[in-house]
């Protein structure tokens, strides 16, 4: 705990951030101490991941105050709030792929001998030193592509450390870390605060922010909420406090009835990747599929889709087999697939909206294999309104939309195919909380109306919420299934994360 | 894992090294290569080696490509190209043979510096171009190729400069010896050398390589992007001229079209020598011995029987072959680590 | 099955999406790169017919296009590969090629119909290498289409050396040369306009073409929406390598000689072309009729100034000055936009980077 009296090293108040007419901070303000782990929580779109860009020199503020070490700066780029002594490690770290992890650490500040002469005998000793002090095991000379995002993530604060940096920003670490690699990383950031640094540590999981952090800051709708030593409060106070009323986040559920099987998955296995995945999904049911991310959820999805290959295994649909890495033959068959990243994979996100919902069913549209802008906007106008997507004009490209509203082109595009078996991988996340609700309430609909849902979620009250039968993958098995009745989240949350008897 | 001992021993992995090895192993491979084609051309004809002048046009024909396959393999590890480079190396050989004619005296190191600095200025060019505009290098180099040329005919003309119009201890240069090695040959071995050591030795040099890598991550480290493309460009325009230089020293004539079409051959010289067209991998000294292979490849044909006219096929399976092997051995790697990784 | 599917939305009751275009149709039209290219091709020609003296005549009109016709071909299928975000730099040397293969067919006593099918399959097969190593050994294409550059001008030099087959059919060249009878329009714009038509159908009016564009703004997003890339890819550079061979049999009936170093150099021509007609090199984005006017305006001008008496290769200073000038107002407009709109604050729709 740091004492009250802990020199505060970084300090903002009152920061007000815009994007155009989008305003992302209304009034942020931050206090970290020396020898602290702060949390910052706050739900998606809070603006947490913008403030943290600003102390890192990747936005500049529009107003308000930003201290370090009781000094006004202002930084115009990353180079200036490293040399100030602020590192950020991100979700997914950005290293060199071709270059050896001692490069990586050590790049664009290079310990130099004469002539400038890098000295690769010096770098190596220190990057030995830093490992041995952070208790880790990577060997310095191999290249940073194919490490893992947690080793990824510690080589970053290997970097951090090096830099003698004085505040340590961590935006959400754990998201991809397995169980044994996040108590590494806690051991780490502990080590770090007892040498007197300020981390800022965010996350999502209440149960991580109780065992590391010991002050908390909330945020919500881009404002400054509350500051509170973590033993003054408690999960259900930070929960009110983010979403600013009680929790009773009602979940459109319907009752349906559960019918014949639709998707058999059997045995699909991919090296390194997935093994052994066998479930089924039945017309009406919407199946959740849990675990942490990295537990190679979404790479069963792609798999089933065909947009991955996979070695063994078969994929059948209303009994008919559908070939492995066909995406076109799985769409014929009746399935579709709203993938996890919207603006990369989703959406062709510089194309207009009217060309992304007609995307998937251009064969369809076209009369004698042509096919003309006039037919797409007419079939595009169509589910462009059944969603409600706000949207200026079909020719609006599609990046300019909310996330919301990306999200919802996506489901129209799919829907457009008139699926039988709909995948969404993270339907909800990045959008707002209205557009959520809508969301849950189409699928919901959409299951009562006899399609079969497999619904991939990294948020747990969404699956238990909305799901029929929850399935939970671990390191690239199912390692649960679970019905609806007995589904808790800490059921759910112990299989996601501990291993299951046959795989130690 | 969370209390390990404060002496962790940071291991060595055999894959790490297995993979060091075949980094280097890359540019072995294709020095293998060209030895073995200087044996088999030997063997067919002694003289293409244990002659006076079979040994002298061994070192010096590659010289001038040399040159300007190592300035290539720098932009392009930034993952940028430049196609410009045959038209800058025109461009600067004109002006050397210009200078010698339209300002007699000017002493000749001052010819090749202005000849120098040229290049680097019409790099600087390419270079501010790519880096302010943000448009792709093909595109700027492309449009820099023709417009270099077109400059260098409307200046010449249909008109050459001559042997008969440069100083005598100018031509003594390209054919001047030092322990029966020829002099040009040296020069480039001490440019390229320098080039090398910068490469891999100071954090600029590094830096290219960071910035091939991830342009992205680039940003994010902070480094100056900007400036590098800017000094990559300049470099591989001052390669190009100095290569000019060369060029009219070597041939004793200068034409409008000196180095029309050697943008593919440095580009290609590059890629048989390992640097991978997408950035981030590969050494200058590897780009040079891929620049020698291709002119020592020229020479050899016809003595190995095949008719010379072959020889841009060989250049092209040449090519071919070496990215087809970069992708194979980068699949391989890539599957170790991962299977290491899965082991771990 | 629509019924089962309709979410339960009551359908049309809140259309939100009012219109089918941002903007009105004469600003769609005309305040394109393409137009630019357009506008600036109708004020080369209008000045040339005015002040250089012959270019108005008739014959000029053929020569030109004789001359680009090579060039009009080729740029079709590289139109369509470079929005894919692919290149082939192999297509001058398989107009050599070609143009040798039809001339070692002939040489070697083959009627000159089935040496020009035979040059024909060769650029077939030729595309379809390129395509296979781009697609299936993944490749970038930029360094195969330079293996391949070497390879085929290779083989080219190499099946002739430096001999060069004259001896084709009279009909043949004659028709090569031929104009359209009351026209100055050469014969060959007649293949040239078929193919233009069965590109512009393929690229602006097929579910193929759809592809072609979602492949080079997102290699992701098309692969999620079930575009085959590959085969895409693939079929591409096979058009690329047979138009490439076709225009290589004119170009050595035009000239009535088949030799290994025929149209060297072109595919920078080419290319030059495409990326002036605004085709990005990044992909996704270019139009046919702005690469065909492209194509035109090279033409006219190396046409006119050569009648203007500049020296022939001045034309090469304009095509590279014209090519840089072209994408850099490009992203300087892009700039200033940017700069503008910060500035003005408040527009409507536009959405900060999603803050998570």
């Amino acid at each position: 705990m740091p004492s009250t009296d802990a020199p505060v090293v970084l300090e903002l108040s009152e920061v007000v951030k815009s994007f155009g007419a989008v305003v992302a901070l209304r009034s942020a303000s931050l206090r970290l101490q020396a020898g602290s782990i702060h949390a910052l929580i706050g739900e998606n779109g809070a603006g947490k991941s913008t403030l943290v860009k600003i102390v890192a020199g990747l936005y500049r503020r529009d107003a308000g105050e930003f201290r370090l070490d009781g000094e006004d700066v202002d930084f115009t780029s990353t180079a200036q709030s490293k040399a100030a002594g602020v590192a950020v490690i991100y979700q997914e770290p950005t290293l060199f792929p071709d270059l050896s992890v001692t490069e990586n650490i050590f790049m664009g500040r290079q310990l130099t001998g004469r002539f400038g002469r890098i000295d690769r005998k010096a770098m190596r000793h220190e990057v030995e030193r830093l490992f041995t002090r952070l208790g880790v095991v990577i060997d310095p000379d191999r290249p940073a592509e194919g490490l893992s995002i947690a080793d990824q993530q510690v080589i970053e604060i290997a970097k951090a450390v090096s830099l003698d940096a004085k505040v340590l920003i961590m935006d959400e670490p754990t998201a991809a870390l397995s169980g044994v690699e996040a108590e590494r990383l806690f051991a780490i950031a502990r080590s770090l605060r007892d040498e007197g640094r300020g981390l800022i540590f965010i996350s999502h999981r209440f149960d991580e922010v109780f065992a590391l952090c010991d002050t908390v800051t909330v945020m919500r709708d881009g404002s400054y909420i509350a500051t509170t030593p973590i033993a003054e409060t408690t999960p259900g106070e930070l929960v009110r406090q983010m979403v600013g009323r009680e929790v009773t986040e009602l979940f459109p559920k319907q009752e349906t009835v559960v019918g014949e099987p639709l998707l058999e998955v059997e045995g699909l296995t991919s090296p390194g990747v997935f093994h052994d995945i066998s479930f089924t999904v039945r017309a009406g049911e919407i199946v959740g599929l849990a675990g942490l991310v990295g537990a190679g959820r979404s790479e069963v999805a792609r798999a089933v889709f065909g947009v991955d290959q996979y070695r063994e295994g078969t994929v059948t649909l209303k009994g008919r087999r559908i070939r492995r890495g066909r995406p076109t033959e799985a769409m014929r068959a009746g399935l579709a697939l709203v993938p996890e990243d919207r603006r990369k994979q989703g959406l062709v996100i510089d194309s207009g909206v009217g060309r992304n919902i007609t995307m998937a069913i251009r064969r369809e549209l076209s009369r004698f294999g042509l096919i003309t802008t006039g037919l797409e906007n007419r079939a595009a106008r169509v589910w462009a309104s059944r969603l409600e997507v706000k949207s200026y004009a079909l020719d609006t490209v599609a990046a300019t939309l909310s996330g919301g509203n990306q999200q919802k082109v996506v489901l129209a595009k799919w829907l457009a195919t008139k699926p039988d078996v709909l995948i969404v991988d993270e339907p909800t996340r990045g959008i707002d909380v209205g557009t959520k609700s809508e969301v849950h309430r189409l699928l919901s609909e959409l299951a009562g109306q006899g399609m079969g849902i497999l619904m991939i979620s990294s948020e747990l009250p969404e699956v238990l919420g909305m799901a029929d039968r929850v399935l939970v993958m671990r390191e690239g098995r199912i390692t649960a299934e679970i019905d609806r009745a007995d589904a808790t989240s800490e059921n759910v949350m112990f299989a996601a994360t501990h291993a299951s008897e046959q795989h130690s | 894992m969370t209390s390990s001992p404060p002496t962790t021993v940071i291991p060595v992995s055999g894959i790490t090294k297995h993979i060091g090895a075949l980094g280097k192993a890359r540019e072995f491979g294709i020095l293998i290569a060209l030895v073995l084609v200087v044996i088999a051309a030997t063997t067919m004809n002694p003289s293409f080696l244990f002659s006076t002048d079979g040994w002298r046009d061994l070192l010096l024909t590659p010289s001038i490509l040399v040159l300007v396959a190592a300035g290539q393999a720098i932009v392009i590890i930034t993952r940028n190209v430049d196609l410009s480079v045959g038209s800058v190396m025109g461009l600067s050989a004109y002006l050397t043979g210009r200078l010698f004619i339209d300002v007699p005296g000017l002493p000749i190191p001052v010819v090749v510096l202005l000849a120098v600095l040229f290049g680097a200025f019409l790099g600087l060019v390419n270079g501010s171009l790519v880096a302010f505009a943000r448009v792709p290098a093909m595109v700027i180099t492309l449009g820099t190729l023709y417009a270099y040329r077109g400059i260098n005919v409307m200046w010449a003309g249909s008109t050459r400069v001559n042997a008969s119009d440069m100083p005598k201890e100018f031509l003594a240069i390209g054919t001047g010896q030092f322990l029966t090695i020829p002099i040009l040959a040296i020069v480039a071995f001490v440019i390229l050398a320098a080039a090398a050591w910068y490469m891999r030795n100071t954090r600029g040099g590094r830096e290219y390589y960071a910035i091939g890598s991830d342009p992205a991550a680039a940003e994010l480290y902070g480094l100056k992007v900007t400036r590098r493309v800017l000094t990559a460009f300049t470099l591989s325009g001052a390669l190009a001229g100095l290569a000019g230089v060369f060029y009219v020293a070597r041939y004793g004539t200068v034409s409008s079209q000196a180095g029309a079409g050697w943008e593919l051959d440095a580009v290609g010289a590059a890629v048989i020598g390992g640097v991978a067209i997408t950035g981030g991998i590969g050494t200058v000294w590897g780009a040079a011995i891929g620049a020698v292979l291709l002119m020592t490849i020229n020479r050899a044909l016809p003595i190995l029987g095949i008719p010379d006219f072959w020889q841009r096929a060989v250049v092209g399976v040449l090519i071919i072959g070496a990215i087809v092997l970069d992708r194979w051995l980068a699949v391989r790697q890539r599957q170790r680590l991962i299977e290491a990784r899965d082991e771990s | 099955m629509t019924t089962t599917t309709t979410p339960a939305t009551p359908p049309a009751t809140t259309n939100r999406v009012s219109r089918d275009y941002e903007k009105p149709l004469w600003r769609r039209v005309l305040l394109t790169r393409e137009m630019a290219i357009v506008a600036l091709l109708v004020l080369v020609v209008a000045y040339a017919m005015l002040t250089v003296r012959g270019f108005a005549q008739p014959i000029t009109l053929n020569y030109l296009l004789l001359d680009i016709a090579p060039i009009l071909l080729i740029a079709l299928p590289m139109t369509l590969v470079m929005i894919t975000g692919e290149i082939d730099l192999s297509v001058g040397s398989m107009v050599g090629l070609a143009s040798v293969v039809t001339g070692a067919g002939v040489h070697a006593g083959l009627p000159f119909e089935l040496a020009a099918v035979l040059a024909l399959l060769v650029g077939a097969i030729g595309g379809a290498f390129n395509g296979f190593l781009v697609t299936v050994v993944g490749l970038p294409s930029l360094a195969v289409t330079i293996g391949t550059l070497a390879l085929f001008r290779g083989l080219a030099v190499g099946l002739l050396g430096t001999t060069a087959v004259t001896d084709f059919p009279e009909g043949w060249t004659a028709l090569a040369k031929a104009k359209i009878a009351g026209t100055t329009i050469p014969y060959i714009m007649i293949p040239f306009l078929i193919l233009l038509v069965i590109f512009v159908v393929v690229l602006h009016f097929t579910p193929f073409g759809r592809g072609i564009y979602a492949i080079g703004q997102s290699k992701d997003a098309a692969r999620f929406s079930g575009v085959h890339l590959e085969r895409t890819k693939f079929l591409l550079f096979m058009a690329a390598g047979l138009v490439a061979a076709f225009a290589g049999v004119f170009y050595t009936l035009r000239f009535g000689s088949a030799r290994g170093d025929n149209a060297t150099g072109l595919e920078l021509q080419v290319i030059a072309a495409v990326v002036l007609g605004g085709v990005s090199v990044f992909g996704g984005r270019g139009q046919l009729y702005g690469v065909v006017a492209a194509v035109l305006l090279i033409g006219v001008l190396s046409s006119a100034l050569r009648l203007a008496n500049v020296t022939s290769d001045v034309i090469n200073v304009i095509t590279g000055t014209l090519l840089v000038v072209s994408v850099v107002s490009a992203s300087l407009l892009a700039w200033l936009q940017k700069v503008r709109r910060r500035r003005s604050g408040p527009v409507s729709s536009v959405a900060a980077p999603t803050a998570s």
